[in-house]
């Protein structure tokens, strides 16, 4: 490195408009009262507005049910292979004698809530679209028990979240993709 | 001498203690709704009506809260500090006067045909006459008047440096040093620049000089520059931005009170709001005539009274809410900076500033020539600070260095 090529850098020079800082100092004070006079808040009041959420948004699960509203999962475990946290246990059984469609079903889906860290791995996993996350975020529980979520409860976060409109965007609000469509 | 009516003393102490604390209060609720204004927030809006009884929840919070006190901190001046904080900024207070007011009786010549005796009846007379009416201030006709707020307003930087002190820790002590170093920045100018006003008015008495604007126009007109210095020096007095170096929230975790908490807390944070209103009545009432506006202050009785609190108020609410703007407006000044600007520049003017007022009584001009004066020693600093050469050191590349 050469004296040539150091490239001194001098401080920008103040004028006398600079100098005399008043009327700076005014334009700073018209900026600041314009803020003042219109100001563009963009905050959302919390609890009374709802935040609008994208649809892809990962947040507490639920398990689909078919149009005949049995749950969709195969027991396949796929899902619970894929989980990083280890937060998914099934229990499999053979599929109820109705069911043409399936030799498995899952006696107990159980997630615990804690344990999960909502990386949506478990809906990529799943061959048949039977688990996603959902918009909702405000999970609060008052005890580590409440936060462990068993089929019914997970089931019932289907009935609450297909109602609200909120669909995920994997189903494609209702329709399923092609993986999902079972051979009847 | 005088009687002295301890009922109304008091009523009017508490009154004004009641109101001054009442206006601190919405003062830092003022603080964070224009701070969320500025920079398009909202700001608190959950507890009552518009977030109105924030202050409430805040007060009640300061008051309930555990009273921390740190082993290593020095107790006795620890305690101290904030109560001379407070009781000194408030005393601060005592000689404004905050109402529709008229001239203390002045002191009165002995000549031939006015003996001695004759002199002292006359002035005791005026005084009582004085005294006779409602007066709007808890000292009122104190002849140090404005030397007294600024010999007390002076003591609140000792509650500062104190609490930085007693709190041994080393972020608190560098806020109070800074602090330290801001005291002997701003105090000279802070004098010099009212001394120009003193010259004309012939008094410090607050209410002699706001009489002397009613007579003669308000005393921005003549002392330009001597207000910018007053503003700049209250500014600092007062620890506001641009010259919260005691603070310093983002270097100094707290400043002078890291080491404070709950009502302690709030005492210390409650000087800053008391000074910042006694210096917006000293602003309004030495330069910009007080109660006094052209043309609204003829009217007599009740209503007049009304009318004159307002014009005050809304003079004085002006200047409360020029101090927040201005604190979202300019950054910080490096304490070193704050030094050349009140050393280097402030105090010139001052000076220059007072010899021409000088100039004018002596000469018996027209006090027109000092708005000229103003501006044009105003241009005359920015001129000369242009021509200063700011140069970098250029150090030779180490030729070790070159590959």
């Amino acid at each position: 490195m050469s004296a040539k090529t150091v490239r001194w850098v001098e401080e920008p020079k103040m004028g006398l408009f600079e100098r005399m800082y008043l009327p700076a100092i005014a334009q700073g004070i018209a900026t600041t009262v314009r803020h003042i006079l219109k100001p563009q808040v963009k905050t959302e009041q919390y609890p009374e507005q709802e935040p609008k959420l994208p649809a892809n948004y990962r947040g507490v699960h639920r398990l689909n049910r078919d149009d005949d509203g049995r749950v969709r999962c195969v027991a396949c475990y796929m899902c619970a292979t894929a989980c990083p946290a280890h937060c998914i246990d099934i229990v499999a059984a053979p599929a109820p004698a109705g069911w043409k469609d399936r030799e498995k079903y899952p006696e107990t889906f159980v997630i615990d809530e804690l344990r999960c860290i909502y990386c949506g791995m478990c809906e990529e996993a799943c061959p048949v679209d039977a688990i996603e996350l959902t918009t909702l975020y405000d999970l609060t529980g008052l005890s580590r028990e409440e936060m462990i979520f068993d089929k019914e409860k997970l089931l019932s976060v289907w009935d609450q979240t297909t109602k609200a409109g909120t669909d995920p965007v994997r189903t494609k609000s209702g329709h399923y993709g092609p993986a999902a469509d079972l051979p009847k | 001498m005088t009687d002295f009516d301890f009922t109304y003393a008091v009523i009017l102490m508490v009154v004004v203690f009641a109101a001054i604390m009442g206006s601190v209060a919405y003062l830092t609720f003022a603080e964070r709704k224009i701070s969320a204004w500025v920079q398009d927030r909202i700001g608190p809006n959950r507890v009552g009506p518009w977030g109105l009884l924030q202050v409430a929840a805040d007060g009640l919070k300061f008051f309930f809260k555990e009273d921390i006190i740190p082993k290593h901190v020095d107790r006795v001046f620890y305690f101290l500090a904030p109560g001379i904080g407070v009781a000194t900024a408030l005393l601060a207070f005592s000689i404004v006067p905050f109402g529709p007011s008229t001239p203390a009786p002045g002191p009165v010549g002995v000549t031939a045909e006015k003996p001695l005796d004759a002199a002292i009846a006359q002035h005791e007379a005026d005084v009582k006459s004085y005294h006779e009416h409602t007066i709007f201030a808890l000292a009122p006709g104190l002849d140090i008047g404005i030397l007294f707020a600024f010999a007390i307003g002076s003591l609140v930087v000792y509650g500062i440096i104190l609490g930085g002190w007693s709190s041994n820790s080393k972020y608190s002590l560098l806020g109070s040093l800074r602090s330290s170093a801001q005291i002997i920045s701003y105090e000279i100018p802070l004098g010099m620049s009212v001394l120009g006003v003193f010259l004309f008015a012939g008094s410090v008495n607050l209410e002699k000089i706001l009489d002397y604007q009613i007579h003669h126009g308000w005393f921005i007109l003549y002392q330009p520059l001597g207000f910018l210095l007053f503003i700049v020096s209250v500014y600092a007095e007062c620890n506001r931005l641009p010259f919260d170096l005691p603070e310093a929230e983002q270097e100094l975790v707290g400043g002078f009170h890291t080491e404070y908490g709950s009502m302690k807390l709030g005492l210390l944070l409650m000087v800053d709001y008391i000074h910042m209103i006694t210096t917006s009545f000293f602003m309004a009432i030495i330069f910009f005539g007080g109660w006094h506006f052209p043309g609204l202050s003829n009217i007599d009785g009740i209503g007049g009274m009304v009318v004159k609190f307002l014009i005050l108020g809304a003079k004085v609410f002006f200047f409360l809410m020029l101090y927040m703007i201005v604190r979202w407006t300019i950054p910080r000044f490096k304490f070193d900076q704050l030094m050349a600007l009140a050393w280097q520049v402030m105090i010139p003017l001052a000076m220059v500033n007072l010899v021409s007022v000088m100039i004018v009584k002596e000469y018996q001009l027209t006090p027109w020539i000092l708005t000229v004066t103003s501006i044009v020693t105003f241009l005359a600093a920015a001129v000369i600070s242009t021509r200063e050469k700011l140069t970098v050191i250029q150090r030779p590349v180490n030729a070790a260095h070159s590959a």
